[in-house]
C-alpha cells in the first residue's frame, strides 16, 4: 500500500501558469477584507468583521493573532489554512529565540512563512495554502516592518497595503491619502487605517477590528468602545474637512 | 537498486527485496546533516553501537586494549575592557608521545569569531569546520553575521545529539557581535556556559591560578597579552601534555587580530632571567 503520495496537484499549465495557486488567490479574494499601515512608530492592522449569525459568540473568531511579542498577523482567505499556518509560525519564533537566544526579526518569520506556503505548492497531494497574510511588526532595531504574503509563497515588504474583498478599492485610497502627514504620529496612523476600511465596510464601527503594536510595546486589541471613538473622530474630521470647503466655495 | 532507479520505478510502493539494505536509503550521509531541523535523525555506520564499542575497549572487556582519550593541551580566553584574549598552546599528543608542535588549536571560523581546541584533535577540528560552515549559511540566508550565542548554541546542540557516544571535545566560541564581546565554553556533554574566564584542558588548572592572580578587568591590552602568555607559558612548564608555541588572539569590535606566536621556551628563560 502507498505510504505516500505519488502525484503533484499543482502543476503547470500550457502558459506557464500554476492554476491551484491562482485559484487559492481568488479564495483570498473571498475573505474579509484586512488593512495594514506602517506608521513612524507604530504598525496598525484592520479588520473587516464578518457578520456572524445571532447565536454565535463572535468573541472567538480572531482575525488578528500575536506570532511573538513583537509580531503579529491578519490573514484573508481560508480560516483553517490560516491556523496551521499561524501555528507553525508560532512554534519557529520559539524555536528560534531557543536556538539563537534572540527574537525572529519580522523578515525572518515572513521569510519563514513564505517558504512554507512554497514548499506546498511543490508537494505531492497537497494543495496551496488559501490565505494571504499581512505581517507586522518592530525588530530590535526599532524601525517597524510590515510584510505580505501571498499563496504562492512570495513577500514583499510594504508602506501600506490591504487584502481580501475590496483589496484594490483600499489600496488606491491608501495610495492616494499615505503621505508623510498622514502618518506623522500614532493616532494620525490609526485614523488613517480607519478610513481606509470604512471605504468598503458597510456598517462603521461595529464590523471593524483592529489592533497596533508600538516600538518595544506588545500588541494591542482595541475594545469595540475604543474602535467607536476613533470612528467619531475620523466621522468628525470628515464633517469639519467639508465644511472647510463648502465654505471656501460659498 | 541503481538499475531500478535508472530505469524508473513503477507507480505505487517497490516490494520489500527491492530493499536489501533497508535502513540504508534513509540514513542521510554526514555531508548533508541537517541538526535536526527537519526531523530526528543521526549520522552514524551500519550496525555501529558506540557505547558499546568503547566499553569493550576499556579495561573490563575481552580485548585488553585501552584507548585512552588524551585531553593533552591548554587553551584560555578571557574577556576584559577592551574585548577577548585567546590563547592556546600547539602540542598534539598520542599518549607519551608528542605528535606534533605545530597544531593550530584556533579555528578561525570568521573574521569576528573563533573556536578554541582542546581534547580529541579530530572530534574538534570535524565539528567545528561544520560549525564555521552553518556560521556562513546563516550569514547568507538572513543577511547579518551569526551572533556568538547562537553560534555556541549550534555547537552544543550538535553535541548534545551525540551525547554518550565517546566525543571528546572542549572549546570556547569567541567573538564580537552586537551585543559586545562574547565568550562561551562548550563541551562534548552539552554543556554549554558564558563567562568572563575560562581554560580548558589538561593545563587548565596551572592556567587558572596564574590568571586569577592577575586579573583585573581594566587590563591595557599589553597587560592582557602578557597575561595571557604567562598563562600558557607556566601551564605548558608544568603539565606534560601541552607545549610547542603560545598562539595569542585578541578580539576586538572590528574582528580578531593574532597577536603573536611565541615558542614557549624561549619565553620561560625570559621569565626566569627577569626572576634573577
Amino acid at each position: 500500500m502507498a505510504s505516500q503520495y505519488d502525484r503533484a496537484i499543482t502543476v503547470f499549465s500550457p502558459d506557464g501558469h500554476l492554476l491551484q495557486v491562482e485559484y487559492a488567490q481568488e479564495a483570498v479574494k473571498k475573505g474579509s477584507t484586512v488593512v495594514g499601515i506602517r506608521g513612524a512608530d507604530i504598525v496598525v492592522l484592520g479588520v473587516e468583521k464578518k457578520s456572524v449569525a445571532k447565536l454565535q459568540d463572535e468573541r472567538i473568531v480572531r482575525k488578528i493573532c500575536a506570532l511573538d511579542d513583537h509580531v503579529c498577523m491578519a490573514f484573508a482567505g481560508l480560516t483553517a489554512d490560516a491556523r496551521v499556518v499561524i501555528n507553525r509560525a508560532r512554534v519557529e519564533c520559539q524555536s528560534h529565540k531557543l536556538t539563537v537566544e534572540d527574537p525572529v526579526t519580522v523578515e525572518y518569520i515572513t521569510r519563514f512563512i513564505a517558504t512554507l506556503k512554497q514548499k506546498y505548492t511543490q508537494s505531492n497531494g497537497r494543495r496551496p495554502f488559501g490565505i494571504s497574510a499581512l505581517i507586522v511588526g518592530f525588530d530590535n532595531d526599532g524601525i517597524p516592518r510590515l510584510y505580505q504574503t501571498d499563496p504562492s509563497g512570495t513577500y514583499h515588504a510594504w508602506k501600506a497595503n490591504a487584502i481580501g474583498r475590496s483589496a484594490k478599492t483600499v489600496r488606491e485610497f491608501l495610495e492616494k491619502n499615505y503621505t508623510e502627514d498622514a502618518i506623522a504620529n500614532d493616532s494620525e496612523a490609526i485614523k488613517l487605517a480607519i478610513r481606509a476600511l470604512l471605504e468598503v465596510v458597510q456598517s462603521g464601527g461595529k464590523n471593524i477590528e483592529l489592533a497596533i503594536i508600538g516600538r518595544k510595546q506588545p500588541l494591542k486589541m482595541f475594545s469595540a468602545k475604543e474602535i467607536e471613538l476613533q470612528v467619531n473622530e475620523t466621522g468628525k474630521k470628515k464633517e469639519e474637512a467639508k465644511k472647510k470647503k463648502s465654505k471656501k466655495t460659498a | 537498486m541503481a538499475l531500478l532507479d535508472v530505469c524508473g520505478a513503477p507507480r505505487g510502493q517497490r516490494e520489500d527485496w527491492a530493499f536489501p539494505h533497508a535502513g540504508s536509503r534513509q540514513r542521510s550521509d554526514p555531508g548533508h546533516y541537517s541538526f535536526s531541523l527537519r526531523s530526528p535523525e543521526l549520522a552514524l555506520p551500519l550496525g555501529m553501537q558506540p557505547t558499546e564499542f568503547f566499553r569493550s575497549l576499556g579495561g573490563n572487556g575481552e580485548r585488553n586494549i585501552q584507548i585512552e582519550m588524551a585531553h593533552g593541551t591548554t587553551t584560555l580566553a578571557f574577556k576584559f575592557q577592551h574585548g577577548l584574549i585567546v590563547a592556546v598552546d600547539s602540542r598534539a599528543s598520542a599518549g607519551n608521545y608528542i605528535g606534533t608542535l605545530t597544531v593550530n588549536k584556533v579555528i578561525e571560523m570568521n573574521p569576528y569569531l573563533l573556536g578554541t581546541m582542546s581534547g580529541c584533535a579530530a572530534d574538534c577540528q570535524y565539528w567545528e569546520r561544520l560549525l564555521a560552515k552553518e556560521c556562513r549559511l546563516y550569514y547568507l540566508r538572513n543577511g547579518e553575521r551569526i551572533s556568538v550565542s547562537a553560534a555556541s548554541k549550534l555547537l552544543s546542540n550538535m553535541m548534545c545529539q551525540y551525547r554518550g557516544m565517546g566525543l571528546s571535545m572542549g572549546s570556547m566560541i569567541c567573538g564580537w557581535d552586537k551585543k559586545g564581546p562574547g565568550l562561551y565554553y562548550v563541551d562534548a556533554d552539552g554543556t554549554r556556559l558564558s563567562g568572563n574566564m575560562f581554560s580548558t584542558g589538561s593545563g587548565c588548572s596551572h592556567a587558572y591560578g596564574v590568571m586569577d592572580t592577575g586579573y583585573r578587568p581594566d587590563l591595557s591590552i599589553e597587560e592582557a597579552c602578557d597575561l595571557g602568555r604567562r598563562a600558557i607559558v607556566h601551564a605548558t612548564h608544568r603539565d606534560s601534555y601541552s607545549g610547542g608555541v603560545v598562539n595569542m588572539y585578541h578580539v576586538k569590535e572590528d574582528g580578531w587580530l593574532k597577536v603573536e606566536s611565541t615558542d614557549v621556551s624561549d619565553l620561560m628563560y625570559q621569565y626566569r632571567e627577569a626572576s634573577q
